[in-house]
């Protein structure tokens, strides 16, 4: 496998369990890279913290393992000094949107050319299964064993009306779809995030009866569906899968290149 | 001396003036009292010279995002009061870890919490060295008048690329807003540490954490021909995160003895008359000027008091201190908390029990006469 | 183009952990796990080279080689 160039090897097998979703994410991305023809040394890959995050540690890129939620703050600071790098941030469901909440909002909200990626398995799968903001409400979590009461929220729709310029959401059964996503969010010139729905089999999974993590795909094959489709319409209930919003706006490291001009003058 | 170079400013604008001279690229910031003219002139003055500027929607976004920049070959600073450094502090233990340079500027305000945000303090001398988790060490230094502002400004720059280390500028809020003058010495002039880069080619094994004979580790920017990862994991010479008990054990001895081995060369100070003193006092930062006053106002009168001005805090110079203290009386730190660096020099002198305190923790500058009440308490003499 | 012709599902049993998703997902049904819980090509000749073995792995521990073809 030629995608196989893009690893460090000698990492493998991964940690991630058998059947993780974030696998998939890896495979899919790093195809989306090869069909990009990108060169290794102009992408950076910062990570937060959660097994999401340990996605950099397997890729051959500049990889930047940070502090659990502020991947995109770290982000930031690269792209900014250096804006013809190609920064990637790959975070989990409660790095990106719990504890990094306020960052992904800014981070949006500049418009900065960097791609989130948000894997999103709905739980706290490094510590051993607690419930994360994306978890849901009557779910079950070894923090909530009486079910959950938290609501949880629309990352796309959070990502929009932060300002995101690209915004897309796809599954782990759906990974044609998901290269294509990727690909689109990296070429993109502005804030891009893609939500993925994900599976943790070992700890959402069991404790809320889903069965395997072919099951937990079957699930998202199922109660999902393209953005505005019939089925939707039918069924308010699915979740849309597909870009929901791409469009061109000033982006942050360009805005301030004028700036210097205008100060330099 | 050309007249452009002679600024009437305060030592907020001073700490800037060092930073662009010792060559800052990027900074982030969030807006702190009394900190915040940092931030607002470095968003004027940077993007002048070509450099970036952000602020960040809080402390913890600004430091982190420092330490990205500073990875891609950046020369990088953040200023903060604090509440702000509170926040900073788990980012700061990150770029201890990774070795990555980056200054911070913590000029300080009444605490703890909100506190007084517009008045002195010298609160968080403890906290530059213990705020951030784990067993680490830092580098702290501090200045009282503008000229040593700009130099410890640059000073902390070249520490900071020399050891691959954190530096925090721990000033406070009379320096930081007092005006004076300030001379800007020529490019040149004072001597600016460039960041070590790796000679190992592209396509050869570059080891982001292996030291060199002489304990230096060359840096390899970020989108350079070199793919190494940076964790705050305990990690190999490689970079990639290890649990092994002797990578682990020997990754935390070079952090903290990269520092501490080098006290004498980090060492920065200022003595006045301490050949003769029976009383020393030392002191730092603005207390150090009211402690400057009484030593130079009671010399003539045939007191002999001493000062030592301490410009670094951390490493503390503890041979240093017993060295200059040795012939004297006693000592007295003058400080503006309830006894930080007293502590310390307790612990680097001989004789601990005549070491006293003279303090002042309610917002207020401690002044030359504060300073004469205590010196005649402790001299038995009364107020 | 012609349609692509099966080498050789090219199975890494070291990174490849049982966990069942090529299996299952397989619209020809040619994936089975053996009883060391690896994936093995059970049906080899029903492969249409279709690929989504390959693409949904998470270990990338499953590579379906097609026949060069000359084209």
């Amino acid at each position: 496998m030629a995608i196989k160039d893009y690893l460090r090897e000698r990492f493998f097998p991964h940690i991630w369990c058998p059947g993780c979703g974030h696998g998939i994410v890896l495979n899919s991305l790093l195809r989306t890279i090869e069909k990009l023809g990108m060169s290794k040394n102009e992408i950076v890959m910062v990570s937060g913290i959660g097994c999401s995050s340990r996605i950099s540690g397997y890729v051959d890129f500049h990889t930047l393992h940070t502090i659990h939620g502020r991947a995109l703050a770290f982000a930031t600071g690269v792209k900014m000094s250096l804006p013809e790098l190609n920064v990637i941030v790959p975070m989990g469901d409660g790095d990106a949107l719990a504890i990094g909440g306020n960052h992904f909002i800014h981070a949006a909200r500049r418009n900065i050319d960097l791609t989130a990626i948000i894997m999103n398995n709905r739980i706290y799968g490094m510590t051993g299964g607690q419930y994360s903001p994306l978890s849901g409400y009557g779910t079950m979590a070894t923090t909530a064993p009486y079910t959950n009461i938290d609501h949880d929220f629309d990352i796309a729709e959070l990502a929009m009306a932060a300002g995101a310029t690209f915004v897309a959401r796809s599954t782990t059964y759906h990974v044609q779809q998901l290269t294509k996503i990727l690909k689109q969010a990296i070429l993109h010139e502005g804030f891009s995030v893609v939500e993925v729905l994900s599976q943790c089999p070992t700890y959402f999974g069991r404790k809320n009866q889903m069965g395997s993590a072919a099951d937990m795909m079957e699930y998202y094959k199922n109660n999902t569906t393209s953005i505005g489709s019939k089925a939707k319409k039918e069924n308010p209930d699915l979740i849309e899968r597909g870009v929901f919003v791409e469009k061109e706006m000033p982006e942050y490291c360009s805005e301030y290149d004028k700036i210097i001009e205008r100060a330099m003058a | 001396m050309k007249r452009e170079n002679i600024k009437f400013i305060q030592g907020n604008e001073a700490c800037v003036e060092g930073a662009l001279y010792a060559g800052l690229d990027f900074f982030a910031g969030y807006p702190i009292t009394p900190s915040t003219e940092i931030t607002e002139l470095l968003s004027y003055r940077l993007p002048r010279k070509g450099g970036k500027f952000i602020q960040m929607e809080d402390e913890i976004a600004s430091m982190s995002a420092i330490i990205g920049a500073s990875l891609t070959g950046s020369k990088v600073m953040t200023a903060t009061s604090g509440p702000g450094f509170s926040l900073m502090q788990e980012a700061l233990g990150y770029a201890i870890m990774t070795e990555i340079p980056c200054v911070i500027v913590n000029v300080q305000r009444g605490g703890p919490s909100t506190g007084i945000p517009t008045h002195v303090s010298q609160g968080d001398v403890y906290q530059a060295r213990w705020g951030t988790h784990g067993d680490h060490a830092i580098v702290t230094i501090t200045a009282s008048n503008h000229q040593d502002v700009f130099e410890t400004t640059v000073d902390a720059f070249n520490i900071s690329e020399t050891y691959r280390t954190p530096v925090i500028l721990l000033y406070d809020e009379v320096v930081g807003h007092t005006r004076e003058r300030l001379i800007v010495p020529e490019q040149g002039e004072l001597p600016l540490v460039e960041r070590l880069r790796t000679s190992v080619r592209e396509g050869v094994d570059y080891h982001p954490y292996l030291p060199r004979e002489d304990g230096r580790l060359p840096m390899s920017d970020f989108g350079g021909v070199h793919r190494y990862n940076v964790t705050g994991l305990f990690h190999d010479m490689w970079g990639f995160p290890s649990d092994n008990p002797k990578i682990v054990h020997d990754l935390l001895r070079h952090l903290v003895d990269k520092i501490q081995n080098n006290v004498n060369q980090i060492a920065r100070f200022k003595e006045y008359y301490l050949e003769d003193a029976e009383c020393i006092l030392i002191s730092y930062g603005s207390s150090a000027r009211s402690a400057n006053h009484v030593v130079v106002s009671r010399r003539p009168r045939g007191e002999r008091l001493g000062l030592l001005e301490l410009q670094t805090l951390w490493p503390f110079p503890y041979d240093l201190v017993r060295e200059k203290c040795a012939n004297a009386k006693y000592v007295v730190v003058v400080e503006m908390n309830m006894g930080q660096i007293l502590q310390e020099v307790r612990k680097a002198v001989d004789r601990p029990e005549k070491v006293f305190l003279a303090n002042r923790i309610d917002g207020v500058f401690i002044t030359p006469t504060d300073i004469r009440n205590i010196l005649r308490v402790i001299q038995g003499k009364g107020v | 183009m012609a349609k692509p012709k099966l080498k050789e599902h090219v199975i890494n049993r070291e990174w490849c952990k049982g966990c069942g998703i090529c299996v299952h997902f397989c619209p020809k049904d040619v994936l089975e796990l053996d009883d060391a819980d690896k994936v093995f090509a059970a049906r080899r000749s029903d492969c249409i080279c279709c690929k989504m073995c390959e693409l949904r792995c998470p270990d990338l521990a499953i590579e379906i080689e097609i026949e060069e073809d000359g084209q």
